[in-house]
């Protein structure tokens, strides 16, 4: 083995009923190196991530791991750690009903004389560790009270604690806001110099130019390269994982696009307020208008969207609806007002993982008939291949149980779920999550065809710049209150200084 | 090509199971220098009466299983929709049939003999137990949707509560009902067992609404994710409420059969440890008993393989008394042929043994 490499693997191929997820790939990792494994949706980096770590049984390459003799195969995530791979996976995949602490140590606990549990140890290491990467939590505490951030970093601390010598990271910045992305590269960084090899996938391209050495790229299942990152600039890298030239950073917004202010109103919203999570506040949003939602992590952006919707019922304030007064007491009742969301945490609240794509794609869809209402089994086939479709999303057939998907395949199933339903109004928590740079921007314009459409939507993201591509207007957000709105020109920098508390806010 | 699909058809399992247990039967007659299709003969016999009934070893399993399998129906909705198991169904069948009874006896007396020494006329029973039956089932339904306490906790009061509740109601005695109009229910239509007829009505009727409403689709998307199956506008309680209710109402319907079998309330005994038999029935039929997907298909030919096994047990002149510990040996070999681990490992082999054939094609 090459001196300063950690892992090789060599020719690895995998199939699946149906799909060949990977065909002959190498990929080679060396010492303090941040290396991007990057590729559209579905172009199988977490699978090659995943025959790494034990959890998939590739059927043909090698593996060779830094100071182990032989091929190395993992048959379990514990095996992978035995030899120094640890993982932070695409979904958090914590316990959330146990604490932060136990969570951290869970598997490896700290024991007492007496072959017992030593919590006092336990609880003082877990502090110790969530200071040392500066992540604000009582660690006695239940995962669940935290967002889904804050259980990312978890789980990355968790994973970076063990005796690791490659550390994968699987889009564990999707959730993440800048200044928690911050955090996170600085700990990355941390570990680089002490000399641990880092694997991190991401569909941000930024990130990668901010910390990463080197790129691989995949594409449908096969290496397309490896790449010092001074080789690969954007657009290079954007065509080698497109395969064709694509200029995501092109304007989309049409002519005159800006100015809704004459349009009827949608939703007119005073003082509505969800108890704990979000302030009263009044929000006005016009027939046709891409309203944003912008703030730090915890401001309260999601918990707005849903105290609107209904998923949390709004504990105070009155809500219209295309200027009928609306009373929401559950989701369903929000759609048959022509709601509808796309929740952030697709895990928990998206996917329904058993069940096919066709019948996630149609659930809403069919739940706002109601159940003896069935749409016949054609209509609902057009549908999912309509939507399959429009959205690429990659599956092996329609029939295919949806938690097989890649996670960016599985997010465009879950948009069209709502966008079967032909909402008036559309929230949009996080859509572009683990999405692929492709189909981000054809989501991106997908908004704005709806708004022209003269469909309102709520946007939300933790990237600034999608946000100001295709919104209207932004609502600022700041721990658990709406502070004001920003309008007309909407500008990096006068987003920012609305966020963190500057003097534009009207 | 074609054999690959049949091992991934989800029955496959549970029909193999079935025809191991048929096989055992023909076997042994066999070796008793029988025909080897004696077990699957079927024939037309004189009952005491005269009567021509349906008669075989078959036709038998398929009447005594009857009960189990109208409980199999409900109890696979619950466990679809709520990963939980309604453990009460049997004590439930029991108050069921005596509250039929009792409203048909009237309180306090023992026996029927004669239609005109009715209470009450014999539909107000019959009705009057299948609501009961729908009374227990949303209990339990709002137990376990609306207070989110555990199914099984949830279902512990009645199942030790309701056989008792139907003591008192039968004023601690057996009430019996010997009266044809109630007795047809447990015996035949023409030459046909009823609990047959019965069995198969409540399987099409459910097969039908499940196929033609989105029913199933919402229980088990609310099985596999309660929060997502709300965020898309289904209202999981309910939907829970409503699997535990016609659970419930599918034990009236057994309670009846039961009861009318030995035309009698014996509180005591209609449906004892049946609920076991209905949650094995599920999980024999591939079903997991973790929640989510289904198929009631398997829960079906489930229940049918535990009667066939005792029905094979009586066969074979195992004793009732040790009849149990074979059943457990049975349903343990069952259990693990379907158990994951050894599915992958099933898998595993017959996908190397394939690709192997292949190679040496190429
Ligand atoms: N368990 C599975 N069963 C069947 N097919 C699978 C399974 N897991 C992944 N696949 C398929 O393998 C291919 C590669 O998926 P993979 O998850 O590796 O993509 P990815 O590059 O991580 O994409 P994303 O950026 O969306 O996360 C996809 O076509 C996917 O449908
Ligand atoms: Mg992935």
């Amino acid at each position: 083995m090459e001196n300063n490499v950690v892992l090789t693997m060599r020719g690895i191929s995998m199939t699946f009923p149906g799909v060949k997820a990977l065909d002959n790939v190498d990929f080679t990792l060396r010492r303090g190196e941040i290396h991007a494994l990057m590729g559209e949706n579905g172009a199988g980096k977490s699978t090659l991530i995943k025959c790494l770590t034990g959890i998939n049984d590739f059927e043909a390459g090698e593996i060779h791991v830094d100071g182990v003799e032989g091929a190395v195969k993992n048959h379990s995530t514990q095996d992978a750690q035995n030899v120094g791979i640890s993982t932070v996976y695409q979904e958090v995949n914590l316990c959330p009903n146990l604490s932060v602490a136990e969570n951290l140590y869970i598997g490896r606990e700290p024991m007492t004389p007496l072959r017992t549990i030593d919590r006092k140890t336990m609880i003082k290491k877990a502090d110790e560790l969530v200071k040392r990467l500066d992540i604000k939590v009582d660690v006695t505490q239940n995962l669940e009270n935290y967002s889904l951030a804050i259980q990312q970093m978890i789980a990355i601390a968790r994973a970076s604690d063990m005796d690791c010598k490659v550390l994968i990271l699987d889009e564990p910045t999707s959730s993440l806001d800048d200044s928690e992305v911050e955090k996170l590269f600085k700990v990355m960084n941390q570990l680089k110099s002490e000399g641990v090899g880092i694997i991190f996938v991401t569909h941000f391209l930024e990130q990668v130019y901010a910390v990463c050495d080197r790129i691989t790229v995949l594409r449908n299942g096969t290496l397309v390269g490896e790449y010092p990152i001074a080789d690969l600039p954007r657009v290079k890298l954007v065509a080698a994982m497109m395969g064709k030239d694509f200029d995501d950073l092109a304007s989309i917004k049409p002519e005159g696009f800006e100015d809704r202010h004459d349009a009827p109103m949608q939703i007119e919203a005073r003082g509505l307020s969800h108890r704990g999570t979000i302030k009263p506040f009044d929000l006005d949003i016009h027939k046709g208008e891409v309203i944003g939602l912008t703030g730090l992590l915890g401001s309260g952006r999601s918990e707005l969207a849903r105290s609107i919707y209904g998923a949390d019922k709004a504990h105070t304030g009155t809500l219209k609806v295309g200027g009928q007064e609306a009373r929401i007491n559950q989701p369903l009742d929000a759609m048959n007002l022509g709601m509808g969301l796309l929740p952030d945490d697709r895990k928990a609240e998206g996917i329904i993982g058993d069940l096919s794509v066709r019948e996630n794609i149609i659930l809403a869809l069919q739940a706002k008939r109601g159940m003896f209402k069935q749409l016949s089994r054609a209509k609902q086939e057009e549908i999912a291949d309509r939507y399959i479709d429009l959205l690429q999303i990659k599956t092996a057939t329609r029939e295919t149980p949806i938690k097989q998907l890649s996670g960016g395949n599985q997010q465009k199933a879950i948009l069209a779920r709502w966008l079967a339903t032909d909402p008036d109004f559309l929230i949009l928590d996080e859509p572009t999550r683990g999405i692929d740079i492709g189909t981000k921007t054809e989501i991106q314009k997908l908004i704005i065809q709806l708004s022209q459409e003269g469909k309102s939507i709520m946007f939300i993201s933790s990237e600034i710049e999608e946000m100001l591509r295709t919104c209207n207007r932004m609502a600022v957000l700041r721990d658990g209150a709406k502070v004001g709105e920003l309008d007309g020109e909407l500008t990096q920098e006068r987003v920012m200084a609305a966020i963190a508390g500057g003097a534009d806010n009207d | 090509m074609t054999k690959k699909k049949l091992t991934q058809n989800p029955l496959f399992l549970p029909l193999v199971c079935v025809v191991l247990v048929l096989a055992v039967n023909v076997v042994y007659d066999i070796a008793q220098g029988n025909a080897f299709y004696d077990f699957f003969r079927i024939t037309m016999q004189a009952s005491a009466s005269g009567e021509q009934l349906l008669s075989g070893r078959l036709v038998t399993i398929l009447n005594r299983g009857s009960e189990v399998a109208i409980l199999a129906i409900g109890m696979t909705l619950v466990v679809s929709a709520s990963a939980g198991t309604d453990i009460s169904v049997g004590s439930v069948m029991s108050l069921c049939a005596s509250f039929c009874c009792m409203l048909g006896a009237g309180f306090g007396v023992s026996a029927v003999n004669d239609p005109s020494e009715f209470a009450m006329p014999l539909i107000v029973g019959l009705i009057g137990a299948l609501v009961m039956g729908c009374v227990c089932g949303a209990f339990n339904g709002a137990l376990v949707a609306y207070l989110n306490i555990q199914p099984m906790v949830a279902t512990l009061i009645l199942w030790s509560a309701a056989r008792a509740i139907g003591l008192l109601l039968c004023n601690n005695l057996i009430v019996y009902v010997r009266v044809p109009q109630y007795q047809v229910f447990g015996g035949y239509i023409g030459f046909m067992p009823t609990p047959i007829i019965i069995a198969a009505i409540c399987i099409v009727v459910v097969s039908l609404v499940l196929k033609h409403t989105a029913m199933g689709m919402y229980i088990q998307s609310v099985g596999i994710n309660k929060k997502a199956s709300r965020i898309a506008g289904l209202n999981s309680k309910r939907i829970i409420f409503m699997c535990y209710l016609l659970c419930g109402l599918c034990a009236g319907i057994a309670g009846i059969v039961n009861s009318s079998r030995i035309s009698s309330a014996d509180a005591n005994n209609i449906g004892l440890n049946m609920e076991l038999d209905a949650i094995l029935a599920v999980a024999l039929g591939g079903n997991s008993l973790g929640g989510g997907k289904f198929n009631l298909a398997g829960s079906i030919i489930g229940a049918y393989t535990i009667q066939a096994i005792t029905t094979t047990m009586y066969n074979l002149g195992v004793s009732s008394a040790v009849a149990p510990v074979f059943k457990a040996v049975v349903v343990i070999v069952i259990v693990v042929i379907q158990a994951p681990p050894v599915k992958a490992w099933v898998r595993k082999h017959a996908a190397s043994r394939s690709t192997g054939k292949e190679a040496a094609h190429a």
